[in-house]
Formats: C-alpha cells, sequence, structure tokens
C-alpha cells in the first residue's frame, strides 16, 4: 500500500492504519442553492475505498454520484454547490479542512478523475503529448523533450498503436475509444493513489468498453490504486467491482460486496434494479419494472426517499429516515462491508 | 447527384395492394438490396464526388407482420440510416423497399402519403426529439395536420387525450411543455406521436438507451403492451443486447453497412455462427458477478475500417480471427450456410460459419454452477485472448463530431 503518512492529522491517525482506507468519506452532504430552491444532492453519504480495491457507486441519474466524486475531489461546482456537512478522509487527512493549496496539490498528484466525454474533457487546440507531457512539466518541472518522452511512454503504456507517430495528434483525430484511453494516460500521469473514474465507458460500444474496462482494471492492479467506479451499469458493475455502494436521492442505500449483493440484496430498491435486468427464463413476460420515478431533489419525500416506489413500504417509512443498519445474519453477526438504509432489510434480505 | 430510387416515381392506382391487409407471420416490409451512400465531395464552388460513405451497402431482410426485428450492430455501423431510409426520410441510393408488396420508391403523391402514415419512428433521445417551444398537445397532434383525414380538427384533443391515457400519462398534461417532464415520460410523448396515425409498422432507434434502468423497464413494457393492442411490427434498433434480446422475435446484426446474420433470437443469441456476432455476444457485460470466472471474451483487434473505404472481400475480415485468404477476395452472401444443420442453419454471411465451441448455454450452466462454489478469481481472465488494444474505431467517434 502507498505510504498513508503523509502528515497525518492526528485524530485521524487510528491504530489500525494498515487497515484503515485509502479513502472514506463520512456523512456527506453537499447542496445546491439555485433559484427555484435548494437541491439536496447529497444527504449524508459514507463510503470508503482501499488502496488496490475497486468501489462501484450505483445509481440513476441524479442520484447524486457525480457530485460526491466532484466534492472529493475538490472540484465542485460552487457557487451553486456547497457541502454542508460531513468528512472526506483521505489518507488520513480531512480534506474539507484543507486550504485551496493544499487542496490542489492533493489533487493534482494524489486523485485523479477520468470523465464519461473525453472529447469534451481533453483541450482540443492542444496535442494529446502536449497535454499529458504538460503533466509533467508542471507538476515535476520536467523539461519540454522529457515530458514528450514521458508522454509517449505513457501513451504505449495505455495501449496507443504507433504512439510515437501519434504523439502529435489533436484529440479530435482519436476515435472515442482512444480517446477515454488518452483521458487514462492523463490520470495515471503523476500515479495517484486514487482514482475515479465517473461513467468512463458509458459512450463506448460494448466491443470498446469491454477493452477499456480492463485496461483500468489491469493498470489499477498494477499500480495498487483504489478506484471508484461510478456507473448505471449492472453489467461493468459486476464484471469489475469489489464492493458496491448503491445510491439512491443523494443517499447510499446500500453498501455489499460485490457478489453478496447480487445474490441478496438488503433493499428493496437494489432488489428492483436487478429485477428489473430482463432474463432469459422470462422472454414474453413484462419486465419487472420501479414503479414512478426518483424523486425531484427539492422535494425529497419525507422518511425513506424511496418510499413512493417501494413495494414495501409502511406507515414508518413515510415518517422515519431509516439508518444505514448493519446487515447481520440469522445469528446476528454483522456481514462485513454490509449495511442497508432500509427499516425492513431483513426481510428484504430473507426474500 | 440523384438518388435513383426516388427517381422512379410512376403513379400507383387507387385502392393499391398496400390497403389490404396482412396475414400474421406475412412480410408486411421487404428490404432488398438497400443501399444508402454519402457523397464525399471536394472544392467548394464546384463540389466534385471523390468517393461515398458506405453507409447501407446491401440490406436484404424481411419484418414480418406483428413480429419485432431487432437490429444490433456497433455505431456507424448504419442502423439509424437504415431507419432513416425506411422512414423515407433520406432516399435510398439503390435497392428496393416494398410496403405489403408494393416498392415505395415508385409510390408518390396520396399513395405516398398513405404507406408514410404507417411507418413511424421513436427516436433515441427524448430530450432533442420533441420541440422545446409546442405543448405535448401541439407534439403529439402534430402528424395530423399532414394527416387531417385520421383526426378531423374536431376530434384532435380527444384524439391527444385518448393516446397519452394509452402511453400512460395524465391527459391532463396535454397543454404542458417537454421540459416539464421526465426522460421516460418524455419517451412515452415520442410513441405517442408515433402511435398518432395509427401505424402498423414502428421503427424504434434506439428507444431507451438514454433512460435510466428503472425506467428503461417501464417503457420496453408500454411498447410490447402497445404491439399487442394495436398489431403493431417493430423494427427495434439498440446497442444493450439483453434488451434486444428480450424484445425481439428475430435479430439481424450489422457490421459496416451489412447485415451479416439475421435469426431467431435463439439462434443468434445461442447458435451466433458469425464470427462478429460472436464477438460481440461475448463483449457484453453479463450482470452476475459469478459470471467473470467463466467469461470468455473474445477481443477483437484492428481498427474498424471506415464505411468509405470498407475492405474487399468480408468486410470484417481485419478483425476477424479466422479469416483465409478467401475472405479478401470473395464477399461472404447472407444465406443459410449448407454445411449447418439444426439452430446453427440460419441467415450468415460468412465463409466459414460455425457455431463457437463454448456456446453461451453451456456457458450459462456453468455460471449457475460457479454461483454456489465461487472463491478464487482468475481463470478465464487469464485465459481470455488479450489483443493490445488498437481495436475501436474510427466508427465509433463519429457522433462525437
Ligand atoms: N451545477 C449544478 N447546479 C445545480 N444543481 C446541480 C448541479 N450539479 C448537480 N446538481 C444537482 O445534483 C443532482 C445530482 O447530480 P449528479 O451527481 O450529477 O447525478 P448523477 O448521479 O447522475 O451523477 C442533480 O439532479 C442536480 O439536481
Ligand atoms: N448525413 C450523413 N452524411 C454523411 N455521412 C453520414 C450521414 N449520416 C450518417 N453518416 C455516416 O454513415 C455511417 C453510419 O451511420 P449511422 O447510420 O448513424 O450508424 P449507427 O446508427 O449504426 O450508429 C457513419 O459512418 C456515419 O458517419
Ligand atoms: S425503508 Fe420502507 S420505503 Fe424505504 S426501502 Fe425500506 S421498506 Fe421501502
Ligand atoms: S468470411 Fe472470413 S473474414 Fe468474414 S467473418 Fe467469415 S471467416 Fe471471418
Ligand atoms: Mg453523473
Ligand atoms: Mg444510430
Amino acid at each position: 500500500m502507498s505510504s498513508s503518512s503523509t502528515s497525518a492529522q492526528p485524530r485521524e491517525a487510528t491504530a489500525d492504519t494498515v487497515e484503515s482506507p485509502l479513502l472514506e468519506v463520512r456523512d456527506l452532504h453537499v447542496e445546491f442553492r439555485t433559484r427555484d430552491g435548494v437541491a439536496k444532492a447529497v444527504n449524508g453519504v459514507n463510503y470508503s475505498v482501499r488502496a488496490g480495491e475497486t468501489l462501484a457507486i450505483l445509481g440513476e441519474s441524479g442520484s447524486g454520484k457525480s457530485v460526491t466524486a466532484q466534492a472529493v475531489m475538490g472540484i465542485l461546482d460552487s457557487p451553486p454547490g456547497f457541502v454542508t456537512g460531513g468528512q472526506i478522509v483521505f489518507k488520513g487527512r480531512d480534506l474539507l479542512t484543507l486550504g485551496k493549496e493544499d487542496r490542489r496539490k492533493v489533487r493534482g498528484s494524489q486523485m485523479a478523475m477520468i470523465f464519461q466525454d473525453a472529447l469534451s474533457s481533453l483541450n482540443p487546440v492542444h496535442s494529446v503529448g502536449s497535454q499529458l507531457g504538460e503533466m509533467y512539466r508542471v507538476h515535476k518541472g520536467s523539461s519540454r523533450q522529457d515530458a514528450k518522452a514521458k508522454a509517449i511512454e505513457l501513451m504505449d503504456r495505455v495501449r496507443i498503436p504507433a504512439a510515437k507517430a501519434r504523439v502529435g495528434d489533436y484529440p479530435h483525430q482519436f476515435s472515442g475509444g482512444m480517446r477515454q484511453r488518452i483521458m487514462i494516460a492523463m490520470a495515471l500521469a503523476l500515479e495517484p493513489d486514487l482514482i475515479i473514474a465517473d461513467e468512463p465507458t458509458t459512450a463506448l460500444d460494448v466491443t470498446v468498453q469491454a477493452q477499456v474496462m480492463d485496461l483500468l482494471a489491469e493498470l489499477q492492479g498494477e499500480y495498487h490504486m483504489g478506484l471508484i467506479l461510478i456507473t448505471h451499469d449492472l453489467g461493468v458493475v459486476a464484471d469489475v467491482a469489489d464492493k458496491i455502494a448503491v445510491m439512491y436521492a443523494g443517499r447510499i442505500v446500500e453498501t455489499a460486496p460485490v457478489h453478496e449483493l447480487y445474490a441478496k440484496p438488503a433493499h428493496p430498491y437494489t432488489r428492483g434494479l436487478l429485477d428489473s435486468i430482463p432474463r432469459l427464463d422470462q422472454k414474453g413476460q413484462e419486465l419487472y419494472a420501479i414503479k414512478g420515478l426518483p424523486p425531484n431533489l427539492l422535494r425529497i419525500p419525507p422518511g425513506c426517499a424511496f418510499n413512493p416506489r417501494c413495494p414495501r413500504a409502511q406507515e414508518i417509512c413515510r415518517t422515519t429516515v431509516p439508518p444505514l443498519f448493519e446487515v447481520t445474519d440469522e445469528a446476528g453477526t454483522p456481514r462485513p462491508g454490509r449495511a442497508s438504509a432500509c427499516h425492513f432489510w431483513k426481510e428484504t434480505l430473507d426474500d | 447527384m440523384t438518388d435513383g430510387a426516388t427517381a422512379l416515381s410512376a403513379p400507383v392506382p387507387q385502392g393499391a395492394a398496400f390497403t389490404k391487409p396482412v396475414p400474421e407471420g406475412e412480410p408486411i416490409l421487404q428490404i432488398r438490396d438497400l443501399v444508402k451512400h454519402f457523397p464525399l465531395t471536394q472544392g467548394v464552388v464546384v463540389k466534385k464526388q471523390i468517393g461515398a460513405v458506405k453507409a447501407v451497402d446491401g440490406v436484404s431482410f424481411d419484418l414480418r407482420k406483428g413480429e419485432t426485428l431487432g437490429i444490433v450492430g456497433e455505431s456507424g455501423c448504419g442502423k439509424s440510416t437504415l431507419a432513416k431510409v425506411l422512414m423515407n426520410l433520406e432516399p435510398a441510393t439503390s435497392g428496393s423497399v416494398r410496403y405489403k408488396g408494393e416498392e415505395i420508391s415508385r409510390l408518390s403523391g396520396a399513395a405516398l402519403k398513405a404507406v408514410r402514415r404507417n411507418i413511424q419512428m421513436v427516436f433515441q433521445d427524448p430530450y432533442t426529439s420533441l420541440n422545446p417551444r409546442m405543448t405535448v398537445g401541439d407534439i403529439i397532434g402534430e402528424p395530423y395536420e399532414i394527416h387531417p383525414e385520421v383526426a378531423p380538427k374536431g376530434e384532435r384533443r380527444k384524439a391527444v387525450q385518448d393516446l397519452l391515457d394509452v402511453v400512460g400519462l395524465n391527459p391532463e398534461y396535454i397543454n404542458r411543455y417537454p421540459h416539464q417532464f421526465s426522460g421516460g415520460q418524455r419517451q412515452r410523448i415520442g410513441i405517442a406521436r408515433g402511435l398518432a396515425l395509427k401505424p402498423e409498422v414502428i421503427i424504434c432507434d434506439e428507444p431507451v438507451s438514454a433512460l435510466d434502468v428503472s425506467v428503461q423497464a417501464q417503457v420496453i413494457n408500454l411498447l410490447e403492451k402497445l404491439q399487442n393492442e394495436f398489431e403493431l411490427s417493430y423494427i427495434f434498433i439498440a446497442h444493450d443486447l439483453s434488451i434486444v434480446r428480450h424484445i425481439s422475435d428475430r435479430v439481424g446484426v450489422m457490421y459496416l453497412g451489412k447485415m451479416v446474420e439475421i435469426g431467431s433470437d435463439l439462434e443468434i443469441y445461442d447458435h451466433a455462427t458469425h464470427p462478429y456476432t460472436q464477438a460481440l455476444l461475448s463483449a457484453v457485460p453479463v450482470p452476475d458477478p459469478a459470471a467473470r470466472q467463466v467469461r470468455d471474451r473474445i477481443v477483437l483487434t484492428g481498427d474498424v475500417p471506415s464505411p468509405a473505404d470498407p475492405p474487399s472481400g468480408c468486410r470484417f475480415r481485419t478483425r476477424c480471427w479466422k479469416a483465409q485468404e478467401r475472405c479478401a477476395i470473395e464477399e461472404p452472401l447472407l444465406a443459410v450456410p449448407s454445411w449447418l444443420d439444426g439452430l446453427a442453419a440460419h441467415e450468415s454471411a460468412c465463409h466459414f460459419a460455425a457455431e463457437r465451441e463454448i456456446e453461451q448455454s453451456a456457458a450459462e450452466r456453468e455460471i449457475e454452477q460457479s454461483a454456489a462454489e465461487r472463491g478464487a478469481e482468475g481463470g478465464t481472465e487469464a485465459e481470455t485472448e488479450r489483443a493490445a488494444g488498437q481495436e475501436d474505431g474510427s466508427a465509433d467517434g463519429d457522433d462525437a463530431r
């Protein structure tokens, strides 16, 4: 594991340093203050990721996945967005307590982000080589020549064919899949400890998606990075994640190791998502569909935010916000890594 | 440049064949050697044609009455162009489209209008395909302006409200604007508009791709319900192979402007014989973590060639692991290979068409087993042929530009 010693603030340096996560988001709240009102985009998110681990954040659009990631990266659009509570503990330090300059340093060299739309994240008027090289020039003070050599090395690393010949090409001269590789190369340049990939393959064809995900997983293993993979695709999650956090209306509603989540979900929303995947034995029948729509974040329903759509909802669900319950087995032993924000998690688990 | 097909228009007698009903299972649309080339020109004042993007290049298939034909393939392979040509939104370069036996390209005037009425389309993006300045009522009722015979002026409001009801929206929303609706609701509005003229065929171009998982299922269910209710025939274009399998009776696979394989859902998904279909199916992530161990992914090598300059012979040969000399010389035709039998005997455009050793159904059985005894990671991951990533194409970037 990469050193977790960087000027640790004492109160976060707990006894289990070895086991302590690379990143821990605790009870994070983010809101957007707009003309129409306050949109509560993130309402108490908790998750953690260790070095070498892949955490998938699964959720429908608007559930707050990207905003949470932006808050972690320190690139939240502010105003209108404000972090109104919580902690983002990265390698023992709460990033929310850092000044602008320190924050920028962490973002530049220790964590990096890959976006869905590579074309709009890359600068169209600079060659990919100069954009890759700039990382070294700015952060490491490399010479122009060294930077170019590094850029070619990186392009090779993400398997862009004929890297040497293409280092001077512009982003639009590459295909979608190749551009996504360039984004990965940019993120890798300074060998960060954490990569956040926000829907990295959503815009790509399945054949290309498979290659890009393979590459990402391989590099992550090699550099022993933590990877947060944001997606709405249950197939991609099943393919690469170690553990999953399911988001709904700005909260994590369930966390679990990947196999357990698919085999035995403990939240009705997760359950509904899994049930709405077309299955072979259901051909010709109606697909299971979660009724209704995700809530308007300006008017999140009281109690459990999922209650208007939930087949299991009871009176308590309309009045009391379910905390994130620890999920245990029959004997009451906690199942590692499992939690569910449902009053009836046990019943759901037993279904 | 003129498009041959439209130049052929000739008057059609009243009471043409296409006004008669077609029995279930008979072809309602017959597409033969359909070609759509977009000319590539050079020069500003005097435009000189220097080539053509062969977006659709000789596609033949039938759409049967009451069925859903799924069409899959990577982006840029010509699916949307095919849809637009069938819709008459783009003139065909050559080839034939018969609607109930009647050649569409020969129709004009009232007869053409009548055919157009019967083939409607639902578009992918519910955000850009609806005019933001029109009310929902005007959007859904717009087709009546061109076809007033379907709903005379006085009855339009009622007709639109009925349609809203049919697609599961509150009829009172008739005066609202698109931005007041969610993505799934907008797609319902698009579907209502597609239904307005009581068509017999609806071409759905990626109708749920822009929607969230939970909403996708609702829209798929709606499409299936409407099909039963109104005896619709669907061409369903999508890239989500599991949704296509769910909704389709038959599936056609396109590659670089060609149909490379077509058959029943079972034939395509469990008994694919074309290497491209096999690669495409193997790349789809399966929503089951236990499947990781038995994944037997085919990783394609080489770029998707440009549709302006497709490879000679078999277009897939530059990425095909089975390619032989013959593949560069002789174009494989879409036909049932004589050497195959059982479910493998369906139309496939490959000189060496054959099922894969590990067929889908066997793999699935394994998945179930391994779900129980999951443990060590790796296995097939390592065996999987990993080709250095040079395979994604020039074609997949087209949409972005
Ligand atoms: N720049 C912004 N201004 C106002 N509201 C925003 C902004 N960015 C995000 N939001 C709000 O936050 C919600 C969650 O957004 P996001 O995190 O992007 O969702 P997703 O889960 O799809 O990534 C959005 O529905 C929106 O209401
Ligand atoms: N109007 C047009 N002019 C020139 N080329 C086009 C036009 N429309 C589509 N194409 C090209 O035709 C090919 C097929 O595109 P399309 O039918 O949209 O594919 P798909 O829907 O399968 O993604 C692509 O290479 C695309 O760039
Ligand atoms: S708390 Fe109630 S409404 Fe919420 S998911 Fe659980 S059962 Fe459904
Ligand atoms: S014809 Fe040849 S190149 Fe084409 S798919 Fe078959 S084996 Fe491959
Ligand atoms: Mg997002
Ligand atoms: Mg398309």
